[in-house]
């Protein structure tokens, strides 16, 4: 499966079925982000049902340094 | 006396907002907001780095404090929106600050797509403060869209020049009719006094504090200078005149 991930393209296995198995991966675990998948924020409590498909986007942000 | 500035429904004390950005460790952040007495810091939103372990910007920021998100990076109204509308799904708070730029060199802001992002946002609920260019029309579309106050900048952000723009300050705080906070330009505690003198209802600064060879000190001495500003504002200032006036009796002169 391909997803774009704040806009790297990404090829995943298909055991990343769920937004949650994708997030739990090492590289994004233990981080507060906020999650866009395909220009729609998805909520923390819909992670764990909301299914990738091939093609999605997804942006993953967070709050950094600012003025 | 309660001289509280009210914005966005928050009855705030301190009339001294700060940025979260350019500091040499984050670390330092926490003990800026304890000497700076802010109550308000902005924060920007980015995509995570999965290579990088920087962490979350939030883990220096005491929870009591308001989160004021901008919008930097978007460069339309749509961006701005899009920002926005992240940053609240962070569950911090529903305040912004638009900032819509298309100059990379000076970095001023689009006055007109800034006024189109508050206007969406102002409607969805937002306590918006834009970054603006000090124009009154400007200033006054965006009080009629919504804006919880407007933000002119006193020069480039960044740049530590002053205010440079202070004639067009003065005529918003003036007659705009809503609350007029300096944001960028400001590099001395004397240039935040001297707003705040003028009617300014807050200042928001940022590189000023963080690139002071001590920002903790630069905090505090901030800090004195914004209540000190406004502590003169309301006490009125004495009149300005050309030629001299004797603050000493005329008569009685001892060598006549």
């Amino acid at each position: 499966m391909k997803l774009y991930i704040n806009g790297n393209e990404t090829e995943l296995d298909e055991a990343c079925a769920t937004l949650a198995d994708l997030l739990s991966r090492p590289e994004w675990k233990e981080r507060r982000m906020i999650v866009e998948l395909n220009g729609m924020i998805v909520g923390r409590d819909d992670f764990g049902t909301v299914l990738l498909a091939d093609g999605d986007r997804i942006e993953l942000v967070h709050f950094v340094g600012g003025g | 006396m309660n001289d509280a500035l009210h914005i966005g429904g928050k009855a705030l004390s301190s009339r001294l907002f700060i940025g979260t950005g350019k500091y040499s460790r984050n670390t330092l952040i926490p003990e800026v907001i304890a000497r700076s007495g802010s109550e308000v810091i902005t924060v920007a939103l980015r995509r995570v780095d999965p290579a990088s372990q920087e962490e979350n910007i939030l883990s220096h920021i005491p929870p009591q404090m308001t989160l004021l998100p901008n919008t930097s990076g978007a460069r339309t109204a749509e961006e701005a929106v899009r920002i926005a509308r992240l940053a609240r799904a962070a569950g911090m708070g529903n305040w912004v600050k638009i900032e819509v730029i298309n100059d990379q060199r000076y970095l001023l802001p689009d006055n007109l797509e800034t006024i189109r992002a508050t206007e969406i946002l102002a409607a969805e609920g937002f306590v918006v403060l834009p970054y603006m260019s000090p124009d009154l029309s400007a200033a006054l579309r965006l009080r009629d869209a919504g804006a919880a106050a407007v933000m002119p900048l006193g020069a480039p952000i960044g740049s530590n020049r002053g205010l440079r723009t202070k004639e067009l300050i003065g005529i918003l705080i003036e007659e705009a009719g809503l609350p007029v906070i300096v944001d960028a330009g400001i590099g001395r505690p004397s240039e935040a006094a001297e707003a705040m003198e003028m009617g300014a209802a807050a200042v928001l600064l940022n590189t000023a504090i963080a690139t002071a060879r001590d920002p903790l000190g630069m905090a505090e001495a901030f800090r004195g200078a914004v209540a000190a500003g406004r502590q003169a504002y309301l006490a009125g200032l004495g009149p300005v005149q050309q030629e001299a006036e004797a603050s000493s009796p005329l008569t009685g002169f001892l060598n006549v």
